[in-house]
């Protein structure tokens, strides 16, 4: 059972390089600002899975936090590139 | 045990594979708007279906702890409201800038 | 507003803050359930006007009827899944967006957040943005049959009015009392 969390983490990993490739090569900042995203809601899954595989199950905490700021962040981010300022 | 491992593994295999197609779809497909498509609607269920087999295993193995599954259960509830959110407010800011959208018989952009 | 929708709003808040307190804590000994109710009085002061906005009539009936609708919801979230799956591992790759736009009666916030939601999580379909004055929707859709469902049997627009007590113009259905 315990492998099986080591299997799905590797997968998630190699799924994360392949939306690196969409960050790097992108021709905007629109589609690396998805790429980024995607690997920040693919890292909650996998904070959770390494957190069950070393037997501490502590680490959602981490991956609760982290889904907020990911949230935050991109909302952020969208309403700079929409009006070129944060406020007023 | 056996059956609630076949379980998790059952969920466990549905999320890996929503996820991999979410991503899949980030490289082929030739426009922003639809890549947004791609990842707004996968990535949101592949992590959902993942965290869900994990609330399982932990029903399964640490029943002393109780309140843990129903934090990890705010969790996915969260994720699956925050999601097509941001989604939702890249592609308005995409909109309002002009990032035109891709037709038939266009090339990749 | 006035003292009742005050107090009402007070308590809803106090109410929600305090639940989400228990439950992330995990502990119940006296020292931290009276930590919790002084710092949730805080928090509760100060912003008790942000999350109920005045007293809307029927709250419990659009409760219920919000909970009823969630398993509708997640079945169709599984079908956009499966149907975004089979677009991206085909090896033609049948895609051919569209922009469409439509009105809607609703008019409060939550019901067109709702809306937008339900419209982002569908088979094909994503918001692009909207206006609250009109209830206007600019859709972009991936292909012709998600968009046809929306603009033309239009049965989500219907099912989100009926959660929410609005009428639908055009057919007999009433807003139930």
């Amino acid at each position: 059972m315990i492998s099986i969390f080591l299997i799905s983490s590797m997968l998630i990993i190699f799924a994360i390089f392949l939306s690196l490739y969409r960050a790097t090569v992108g021709p905007g900042v629109f589609n690396r600002t998805v790429a980024v995203n995607v690997i920040g809601t693919k890292t909650i899954g996998l904070l959770v899975l390494i957190g069950y595989y070393t037997e501490r199950p502590e680490f959602f905490d981490i991956a609760l936090l982290y889904a907020m700021l990911n949230f935050i962040g991109t909302l952020v981010f969208a309403r700079y590139l929409e009006r070129g300022e944060l406020w007023s | 045990m056996v059956i609630g491992d076949v379980i998790v593994t059952l969920f466990l295999a549905g999320g890996l594979f929503f996820t991999l197609v979410g991503s899949i779809g980030l490289l082929r497909f030739p426009d922003f708007y639809t890549r947004l498509h791609a990842t707004g609607k996968c990535d949101t269920l592949g992590t959902g279906l993942i965290l869900t087999g994990v609330i399982i295993y932990h029903l399964f193995h640490y029943s002393g702890t109780p309140l843990v599954p129903v934090r990890l259960a705010f969790l996915v509830f969260f994720i699956f409201i925050a999601n097509p959110a941001a989604t939702h407010a890249l592609m308005k800011a995409g909109y309002e800038v002009g990032v035109k959208p891709w037709k038939l018989g266009d090339e990749r952009r | 507003m006035n003292r009742g929708e005050k107090t009402f709003g007070i308590l809803i808040t106090f109410g929600v803050l305090f639940l989400f307190w228990i439950l992330l804590s995990g502990l119940f000994d006296a020292f931290h359930l009276i930590a919790g109710v002084i710092c949730t009085g805080i928090v509760t002061l100060m912003s008790h006007d942000l999350l109920v906005k005045g007293k809307d009539e029927k709250f419990i009936g659009k409760s219920l009827r919000l909970f009823c609708y969630i398993p509708w919801e997640l079945w169709q979230i599984v079908l956009a899944n499966i149907d975004v799956a089979i677009r991206v591992l085909h090896p033609k790759m049948p895609i051919d967006p569209l922009i469409i736009e439509f009105e809607t009666p609703l008019r409060s916030d939550f019901s067109l957040v709702t809306l937008a939601n339900s419209i982002t999580l569908t088979p094909g379909t994503i918001t692009i943005s909207v206006e609250p004055e009109k209830g206007a929707f600019r859709v972009h859709a991936i292909a012709k049959e998600p968009a046809d469902a929306l603009l033309l049997d239009q049965t989500m627009q219907k099912k989100v009015a009926e959660v929410f007590f609005v009428e639908w113009p055009g057919t007999d259905q009433p807003a139930r009392t």
